[in-house]
């Protein structure tokens, strides 16, 4: 028997009894980072194989929401600064080491490269769109005729978008639950799977949404494949890592995970996107939003569960749990 | 140079006057703190040891806090001493995330506040002030790099730990048992 106990009674706001330093501002910042970066992926990517005529709601209409949904993200990862004045010092600093500076130079990138991309588009969408200023029309004409490398800049942004949002957490060693570097490519992949899903649920084509389909459906199987993987992984480790994996085996997270995250998240939709492929007829609409719930819910339940797991001071989580 | 703590496990006694000396010392606000006691009971009864632990920030050599501070905030000050800048501090949280004994908390001004190791009173040759309150002087603070400090002869006679150091970071702060 071991009981231990802090008796001086410590109680620091936001990290005892679990550490609560983020609540939903970074998973929703994390999710709308991952939707954009596999937008911005798939529009440019079909963009360079000339797949315009064939994927019209990928290359145009869906890049056109981006800046916003990225201005969004932007806002909360604003709104989760407890220094709110002193934001502009992440950029007068470059620290390699630390994630959190290049994901804050890499918006500082991708958000103007997602703005001028969207430019690009938003006349094909609105046939009557006007600039009302002429050197709005005439900046956006003359980088219109960069576009490939526009689009190839994209292509390698949105990848590291995609993978960093992951790579934030798993830099945490003191956090278990956050500590494998599969976190990196599982919200690469989800951030891509929801980007499809969401390109799915515009898109009017059946020639697009066919192709989409299989696309989402692999991204999924993927994920899926990574989850295994991310637990195989925390069982063959320490016994911190063990019991990280313990909270989704049995522990606090096991419903709200393995229900919402891959039941409906992944499973569900995986097996009506495959019956739509096969010719079922099913409303693409629900496999979807399923598939952009579950991303969702993916990041608050990884953001949360990480903050809950520790080296020490277990006993605090009996306070919680 | 490279100032550590050692904390006699054995003379501990767990009267919290550190605690209330660093909240004194450095007007922590209330409902915060810097450093704590850890009371472990190790046993069942009636067979039980007994540790007790003053604990703040173990002032890594390799912390995580000051690799992910994305604007240098944390950083290492002399004798490698891990303090926040509070104006380079935006309060993103990722330092307090990465830190595995939890030692760091948001001040209610909005920047990132943990245990100096009170280097504005080393600075002036004294020693932190949970050292100097100590009835016990179960507290020891000085430079490791000297061989003659009293803290390199108490690593040098007595055995001694550090909390998780399989977490990595190189605590530099000791448990002589």
């Amino acid at each position: 028997m071991n009981d231990i106990a802090i008796t001086s009674g410590r109680m620091n706001h936001g990290v005892d009894p679990v550490l609560h330093a983020w609540t939903w501002e970074i998973p929703l910042y994390l999710y709308l980072g991952g939707l954009v970066a596999g937008i911005l992926f798939f529009s440019a990517f079909f963009y360079l194989r000339r797949r315009e005529d064939v994927f019209p709601t990928a290359i145009k209409t869906a890049p056109l929401f981006a800046p916003f949904m990225l201005a969004i993200g932007l806002l909360a990862l604003f709104l989760d600064l407890t220094h709110k004045l002193y934001f502009w010092r992440l950029y007068t600093t470059i620290r390699w080491e630390s994630p959190m500076s290049w994901g804050a130079w890499t918006l500082m990138v991708i958000f103007p490269l997602s703005i001028i991309w969207a430019a690009f588009w938003v006349k094909d969408v609105f046939p009557r769109w006007d600039w009302k200023f002429s050197f709005i029309a005439n900046t956006v004409n003359y980088l219109a005729r960069f576009k490939a490398y526009f689009a190839w800049a994209l292509i390698a942004f949105s990848a590291i978008l995609g993978m960093y949002t992951g790579i934030l957490l798993s830099a945490f060693n003191a956090r278990p639950f956050w500590n494998t570097s599969i976190l990196g490519p599982l919200f690469l992949v989800s951030g891509l799977s929801t980007g499809a899903a969401f390109i799915l649920l515009l898109s009017k084509s059946p020639a697009e949404r066919h192709r989409f389909s299989q696309i989402d459906s692999f991204l999924i199987g993927t994920e899926i494949f990574l989850i295994i993987h991310m637990f195989m992984g925390f069982l063959a480790s320490t016994s911190v890592h063990i019991h990280a994996a313990e909270m989704f085996l049995g522990g606090p997270y096991t419903a709200v995970f393995w229900t919402l995250v891959v039941g409906l998240g992944l499973a569900v939709p995986l097996f009506i996107e495959i019956m739509e492929l096969r010719g079922v007829k099913v409303p693409v609409a629900i496999p979807a939003i399923l598939v952009l719930f579950g991303g969702l819910m993916l990041r608050f339940v990884v953001v949360d569960a990480g903050q809950s797991s520790r080296w020490l001071y277990k006993f605090m989580e009996q306070l919680v749990f | 140079m490279r100032y550590a703590m050692a904390i006699d496990t054995k003379r501990c006694v767990g009267c919290a006057d550190c605690v209330v000396a660093c909240q004194t010392e450095n007007n922590v606000p209330e409902g915060y703190c810097r450093d704590w006691i850890v009371e472990e009971t190790i046993g069942a009864f009636p067979e039980l040891q007994l540790e007790i632990r003053s604990e703040r920030c173990n002032h890594c050599a390799d912390s995580p806090c000051v690799r992910c501070c994305p604007t240098g905030a944390s950083h290492y000050e002399e004798g490698g001493v891990v303090l926040v800048n509070h104006d380079e501090c935006i309060g993103c949280k990722a330092c307090i995330a990465s830190c595995p004994y939890d030692a760091r908390f948001v001040h209610p001004e909005g920047y990132v506040d943990k245990c100096t190791f009170c280097i504005h009173r080393v600075r002036e040759g004294k020693n932190p002030a949970c050292v100097d309150v100590c009835p016990t002087h179960a507290m020891i603070f000085g430079d490791v790099d000297d061989r003659n400090s009293d803290i390199s002869k108490a690593l040098r006679t007595r055995k001694y730990k550090t909390l998780i150091p399989e977490a990595g970071t190189e605590p530099h702060v000791f448990y002589l048992l």
